[in-house]
């Protein structure tokens, strides 16, 4: 009789971790919206990352509609590519979208905001956004400072 | 005693420690594996992780929350500083996942269950239980030790899951209901910056480590204890004061290691 | 091995703890299917000389046999079958397994080493209990048991696989006239019905002298006695008589060595 207790007590104790564990899985490091969603991949060429890494949230607007997935060097080229996948309900991201590389508050992560233009045709599975703006390296700004003070 | 003297001590408590590990090591390579006459079984498993896992649960629930909650507190007035608030998620989740959650329950495990196991060993080899096996012919280590060690090893990531959940809920009660984020914010960037494999599974990791070390010295202190009140209080203290700097110590090293080459 | 060779003969053993030397080259003999009591002054390592019979103390030099069997020398594996097979030891505080009930705790050894179905363990370990007027007790727990009850239950235990040798560690220590009577009754009891062979360590004179049939009295590393109380109390050393008589001065002196008595008291202390 007490032995069914102490079994029940330690199966129960062993499904409360099984439980975290699936929490921690799906609500907390958002294991699951990676693969339940419907994506379609964009890329795109910047000069400077300056810390945009993968996983980094792609939103419009403010709203999250993508991932980064892929960050590497183009070796051709020499500049950085950055692929995303983005969500297949935002289907209507014009050719001619933009995308910058922006900074989330004063210290936040870096992300890719991404603005509409006024073409008529849609960016498709694989396409690349062509207008880009690199992250603000703050090194070069206070250059580009200095030398226009020295200048006038 | 001259200095001459203080040295030879302190040699020989080095020579002694040595020895010691030595010990340890032996009986922890004699109790890994199962089996032999009079050898404990899977009940006797279950038994011990009830023991050890089932009665720490209640403190380890309750200082995962209020550690939780404090995390949430604390972060909130330092992050505000910076106008990040929204990371504050994710600072709460990330802290307990890879760190407080594994180290601070295996500093409560060690004070609760090591002791508790260590004062139980020491106790049977004070009232001879541990020669009477002998004398049956029946290895005590496999009998006693054996199902003890590996329930310590089940049971501290399961703990440490737990703590980290508590945690992270017990933040979101602070965050959310108390300060007012963002409920969307608070779990939204969380989800964003927790990786399931860097994070979670590390610290999993981290946890087993504890579970085998922390188990391991209070089994050993028990074992190796002088079988009086003395001695079995004295062996009660050191299991909690070695393991603890043990973990601590072993933590420093696995972050090191995890968070890419040293 | 016919009735009348001795069946622990201890020859040239020497063992020393530390740094000091408990016994000196012991030579002596303990007879089969006897009643021996091992005697001496406090601290002179009697329960020692139990663990080194028992195999779990290696002695320095010399040889422990054991039906023919000499300890020393066996491989683990060997000592643990020989022990299973034919050796019982119980301990001065019973060291029961707490975690068992009594039945449990006398069905261990028959579990743990027969392939014997579970009707026919009951029926020895209800045999055994019987034995030790502790049947009725099965269910309890040993933190329920007193003193004595705890110590019969362990006899009914060191009993489960019918050794041939029983080692007891002060029996009588301890227990009220009653719970002493009964295990004086149990062990002389069994000895004979069991034909076993006995030896025991004690300081209790009275009763190790009613209960054995031989004494042998140990001092200084070395056996100042052997034989039965009689001879022992008549024709033994001073030593010997000192201690059976129970005479608080004499070979072993009462006062603890020190300067001369006026001498320190006129000093007036001080370093």
């Amino acid at each position: 009789m007490r032995m069914r207790f102490v079994e029940l007590t330690v199966g129960s104790f062993m499904v409360m971790g099984i439980i975290a564990l699936v929490l921690m899985a799906f609500r907390v490091s958002g294991l699951s919206s990676q693969t339940s969603s419907n994506t379609y991949v964009l890329k795109a060429r910047f000069e400077n990352l300056a810390g945009l890494t993968e996983r980094a949230k792609v939103s419009m607007s403010g709203v999250t509609i993508g991932r980064v997935t892929k960050v590497y060097l183009d070796p051709e080229w020499y500049s950085a590519v950055v692929e995303m996948e983005i969500d297949e309900s935002m289907s209507t991201l014009t050719l001619d979208t933009s995308a910058s590389i922006l900074t989330a508050g004063l210290l936040g992560e870096k992300y890719i905001g991404l603005t509409v233009g006024a073409e008529d045709e849609f960016l498709e599975d694989g396409d690349w956004i062509e207008d880009t703006q690199s992250a603000l390296v703050l090194e070069e700004l206070i250059g580009r400072f200095l030398f226009n003070k020295a200048e006038g | 005693m001259t200095m001459f003297d203080r040295y030879l001590a302190f040699g020989r408590r080095g020579v002694e420690a040595i020895q010691s590990l030595g010990r340890a090591t032996l009986l922890l390579f004699h109790s890994s594996a199962w089996g032999g006459p009079g050898s404990a079984g899977f009940s006797d498993l279950i038994k011990q992780i009830h023991s050890v896992g089932v009665r720490s649960l209640s403190i380890i629930l309750v200082a995962g929350f209020f550690v939780g909650m404090v995390l949430g507190l604390q972060g909130y007035t330092i992050l505000s500083d910076f106008g990040s608030e929204a990371a504050l998620g994710t600072m709460v989740s990330l802290t307990l996942l890879r760190e407080l959650g594994p180290v601070m329950t295996a500093l409560l495990f060690a004070g609760r269950a090591g002791s508790a196991l260590t004062a139980e060993i020491g106790l049977m080899k004070a009232t001879e239980q541990l020669s009477a096996m002998e004398m049956m012919g029946v290895d005590p280590l496999k009998r006693v030790i054996t199902p003890r060690l590996w329930a310590g090893l089940i049971a501290m990531p399961v703990l440490a899951l737990l703590f980290s959940t508590v945690g992270i809920w017990g933040g979101a009660f602070v965050a959310v209901d108390m300060l007012g984020i963002d409920e969307g914010a608070y779990w939204g960037n969380m989800q964003a910056s927790v990786d399931f494999y860097e994070d979670v599974v590390k610290g999993i990791i981290k946890s087993v480590v504890f579970g085998l070390v922390v188990t391991w010295i209070a089994v050993f202190q028990g074992y190796d204890s002088i079988p009086t009140s003395e001695g079995i209080g004295k062996a009660t203290t050191q299991t909690v004061v070695i393991s603890s700097l043990a973990v601590l110590g072993l933590d420093f090293v696995l972050t090191a290691v995890m968070l890419g080459g040293v | 091995m016919s009735a009348a060779e001795p069946y622990v003969s201890i020859r040239g053993m020497s063992f020393s703890r530390g740094d000091r030397l408990i016994y000196d080259a012991m030579d002596v003999d303990f007879p089969r299917g006897k009643v021996t009591a091992i005697m001496g002054p406090s601290g002179t390592g009697k329960t020692t000389l139990l663990r080194l019979i028992g195999g779990q103390l290696l002695p320095d030099s010399g040889s422990v046999k054991v039906d023919g069997h000499n300890i020393p020398q066996l491989s683990r594996k060997a000592l643990f079958d020989f022990r299973r097979k034919n050796m019982g030891m119980l301990f001065q505080t019973g060291a029961l397994f707490t975690d068992l009930n009594v039945f449990d705790n006398v069905a261990f050894p028959l579990r743990v080493h027969t392939d014997l179905p579970e009707s026919m363990i009951r029926d020895l370990v209800l045999m055994k209990l019987e034995a030790v007027g502790l049947r009725g007790a099965q269910q309890l727990n040993p933190a329920e048991l007193s003193g004595g009850m705890a110590r019969r239950v362990a006899l009914a235990r060191a009993i489960a696989m019918d050794p041939e040798i029983i080692m007891y560690d002060e029996p009588f220590t301890g227990l009220d006239p009653i719970s002493m009577g009964m295990i004086v009754k149990l062990i002389r009891g069994l000895n004979e019905a069991l034909g076993l062979t006995s030896l025991l360590v004690s300081h209790d004179i009275e009763e190790s002298c009613n209960i054995a049939d031989y004494l042998c009295v140990v001092s200084g590393g070395k056996v100042i006695g052997f034989g039965s109380p009689q001879e022992l109390l008549n024709e033994g050393n001073d030593e010997v008589k000192q201690f059976l008589r129970g005479d608080p001065d004499g070979p072993v002196p009462f006062h603890y060595p020190a300067p001369d008595y006026q001498a320190e008291l006129l000093s007036g202390g001080g370093q």
